[in-house]
């Protein structure tokens, strides 16, 4: 069996789906031809034709109604904003249409849509090309938020975000798109949304993070092992709705928690979690909550990029913190 | 007859004034002679007219449609009964029965003559006070005044071809978009199928409304994106909008055919839709019509248009409503009377009586209908929330 990159993985679920569902199309800038600016669509117009691998006029806008249309009218649509820092524009028609048509039509209207973005810095890329803004989709109702964080997992959630009934936010993390190979069976096999993946099990403390930081958390826990600390790593992988079951339990068993994600740390995603514990663990925890995330500035320029990025040592020295609280 | 609508390859360039519209067109470009000039593109938009504010026919190439006087009763006695539904609105909302609602006033020619031109199986995407074309396309008054009246039932139409509609539209534009990507969905499927958005003067501003078109031209999608021009978005006047003589030559740098039209004259706004809706039916591509209107009453009941706009204007626009005329040619073609008239308002009232009632009469929905519509199955964190909401209820909180 081949064993494939997180974006071959994303690739793989794309034709998957479109040889399978005749309803599935794919649309948005450069994805045709020339198989998307990260090669995500490579291959996809030449077996699916021009109509279903759609390249659109350069428009986000129109990339995010125009997939709002389609999803209305029974298609399963899956649109690319090309970079995570260009998604902006097509936010009006994700939070006031795509999240809410099912709601204000008594679900006479729904939105079966994928929007995909490459997320996230650490790539040397130009300004604009290096945001992590999951946390301004996770406070909208109706949407889901999804991060995969390995080949087999980006495989698995995608082909269950174009299943769901609803609209998806499928962010890439584009750092680790081509970081390691494993064996993903193009089974069809989807894995299932609003559930967190607990990566490895541990005693001490509980590391809670998504998207390309799962990378950096499961070598701190290396690293805490080796200082005789045993971590539990969960990654989110669908933000919202959250599973947070899954996070109580192993902050129940641990009684310490770390939270790890890149984008700004207020308001990012990692304070609902928090709050969350605060809320419903309070008196299983033994040291207050850490938050090891991106500082409150826009990410660098890339000379700096790697000092903004949540690094091993930070997230190792955060959870020796919470062990030497108690 | 001639065709109404003209391609790029068009000769001349003059951009005719319409009556109502914004600011005059420029002054021809003057050539010198000497030089060797190439022209890269030239167009001109048609204004389509066949009665004038009197009713007077001014041409003679009437249309199939409007040579059968039944079915123009038909259309009058729609138009009337939009007229007497916007009043009933206005009423509810006035005497607390209804909240902000907006007014069609002076828009039944436009939306009756978009709601009739269409087939069942084409697709509606409106902004917010389209009633005329809806009703004709099974919207039932009740739905309206559900909407308005604050219950999302209100957008759960229940007739076709209506329920395969979209619902009202409040972002300004944003519909534009999803009857493009209906249309695309239509090419895809090789469906003989038509969307049609509806936006304002205001709307075409709007980048969704240039997204639009600019796909629909690309992809050559059957879409038909009409411009109802009443002169005002709210408080800001139609010349502030665009520095265009017309809203339909945005079409044009779109690749679309292009038409602007007497929005008071149901004649020639459905005729203009007729053209193309099958045009883009056949494959031959999309278009924008700009109808030009007037929005006689307020934009909606929380506004107050004297704080902007001059008495002698309105009634300069009521001169030229869409209702008058059209009467006095039905009386001239001696198919309507007063008697006639007075008859069909009596069952106007009380049809609108019965749905009025009917809207009254609903229950609000539970408190957990705000939570059971927001995914197709109810996540379990969401859940939660819904079952501590139900609480405070049963406590009587």
């Amino acid at each position: 069996m081949a064993q494939i990159t997180l974006i071959e993985a994303v690739t793989q679920a794309l034709a998957y789906e479109m040889k399978h569902d005749d309803s599935v199309v794919v649309l948005g800038e450069d994805v045709g031809v020339n198989g998307g600016v990260f090669r995500a669509t490579q291959g996809l117009q030449e077996k699916f034709g021009e109509l279903r691998v759609l390249d659109t006029p350069l428009d986000e806008t129109t990339i995010a109604g125009v997939t709002v249309g389609l999803a209305a009218q029974g298609m399963k649509p899956v649109a690319e904003a090309q970079f995570e820092g260009f998604i902006y524009p097509m936010m009006e028609q994700i939070a006031c249409h795509a999240a809410r048509l099912r709601n204000r039509t008594r679900g006479r209207i729904t939105v079966p849509a994928v929007w995909r973005a490459p997320w996230g810095g650490g790539i040397r890329a130009p300004e604009h090309h290096s945001e992590a803004n999951e946390h301004l989709f996770t406070n909208i109702p109706g949407l889901r938020v999804v991060l995969p964080s390995s080949p087999a997992r980006a495989y698995g959630l995608l082909l269950a975000a174009i299943r769901d009934p609803d609209p998806v936010m499928f962010f890439e993390p584009k750092r680790i798109y081509r970081q390691y190979k494993e064996e993903v069976p193009d089974d069809g096999e989807a894995l299932p949304l609003d559930v967190c993946f607990v990566l490895r099990d541990g005693t001490d403390v509980t590391l809670v993070t998504w998207g390309a930081q799962v990378k950096e958390t499961l070598e701190a826990a290396d690293e805490l092992a080796r200082q005789g600390i045993s971590a539990e790593v969960i990654d989110v992988a669908t933000l919202t709705p959250l599973d947070f079951d899954t996070i109580a339990e192993s902050v129940q068993k641990t009684g310490r928690c770390v939270i790890v994600h890149e984008a700004p740390k207020t308001a990012g995603f990692g304070a609902e979690i928090a709050a969350r514990l605060a809320e419903e663990c309070m008196y299983d925890l033994l040291a207050p909550v850490e938050r090891v995330t991106g500082p409150d500035t826009h990410i660098p320029l890339f000379r700096l990029e790697m000092k903004y990025l949540p690094s091993v040592e930070r997230i190792v020295d955060a959870a020796k913190r919470t062990l030497a609280a108690s | 007859m001639r065709p109404c609508y003209q391609s790029l390859s068009f000769q001349g360039i003059s951009a005719r004034k319409a009556p109502l519209d914004g600011p005059p067109p420029p002054t021809p470009i003057k050539t010198h002679r000497e030089r060797v000039v190439s022209i890269a593109a030239k167009f001109e938009i048609e204004y389509l007219q066949y009665l004038d504010a009197e009713g007077k026919q001014v041409r003679k190439d009437l249309p199939a449609f409007a040579k059968d006087l039944d079915h123009m009763v038909e259309l009058y006695k729609l138009m009337m009964s939009t007229r007497v539904f916007d009043a009933k609105s206005v009423a509810l909302q006035r005497t607390g029965k209804l909240g902000t609602y907006a007014s069609c006033l002076g828009h039944e020619a436009a939306h009756v003559g978009i709601g009739s031109a269409m087939k069942p199986e084409d697709v509606f995407a409106p902004s917010y006070r389209e009633y005329g074309a809806q009703l004709y396309r099974g919207v039932q008054p009740r739905e309206v005044y559900m909407y308005w009246g604050g219950d999302e039932r209100g957008n759960d139409y229940q007739k076709e071809p209506a329920r395969h509609d979209f619902a009202w539209s409040v972002p300004i534009a944003t519909q534009c978009l999803h009857a493009a990507g209906s249309a695309l969905a239509f090419k895809i499927r090789g469906e003989k199928r038509v969307a049609v958005c509806t936006i304002g003067d205001g709307g075409s501003s709007k980048g969704d409304f240039y997204g639009a078109i600019n796909i629909a031209g690309a992809q050559n999608l059957p879409l038909v994106a009409v411009i109802v021009n009443n002169q005002w978005a709210i408080s800001v006047p139609r010349k502030i909008q665009s520095g265009a003589p017309t809203l339909a030559q945005k079409g044009i740098a779109a690749g679309l055919y292009c038409i602007q039209v007497d929005g008071n004259d149901i004649i020639a706004v459905r005729k203009a839709m007729e053209d193309a809706l099958e045009r883009a039916r056949n494959g031959e591509g999309g278009s924008v019509l700009e109808l030009v209107t007037y929005r006689l009453g307020d934009h909606t009941t929380a506004d107050d248009a004297r704080r902007y706009r001059g008495e002698q204007e309105v009634k300069d626009a009521w001169a030229k409503e869409p209702m008058k005329r059209l009467r006095s040619w039905l009386v001239a073609k001696g198919v309507w009377d007063d008697a006639k008239e007075e008859a069909w308002k009596a069952e106007c009232d009380e049809w609108m009586d019965n749905e009025v009632n009917a809207y009254l009469e609903t229950r609000t929905q539970p408190v957990t209908a705000m939570f059971d519509y927001t995914f197709a199955e109810i996540p379990a964190d969401l859940a939660k929330q819904r079952e501590y909401v139900l609480s405070l209820e049963t406590k009587g909180h």
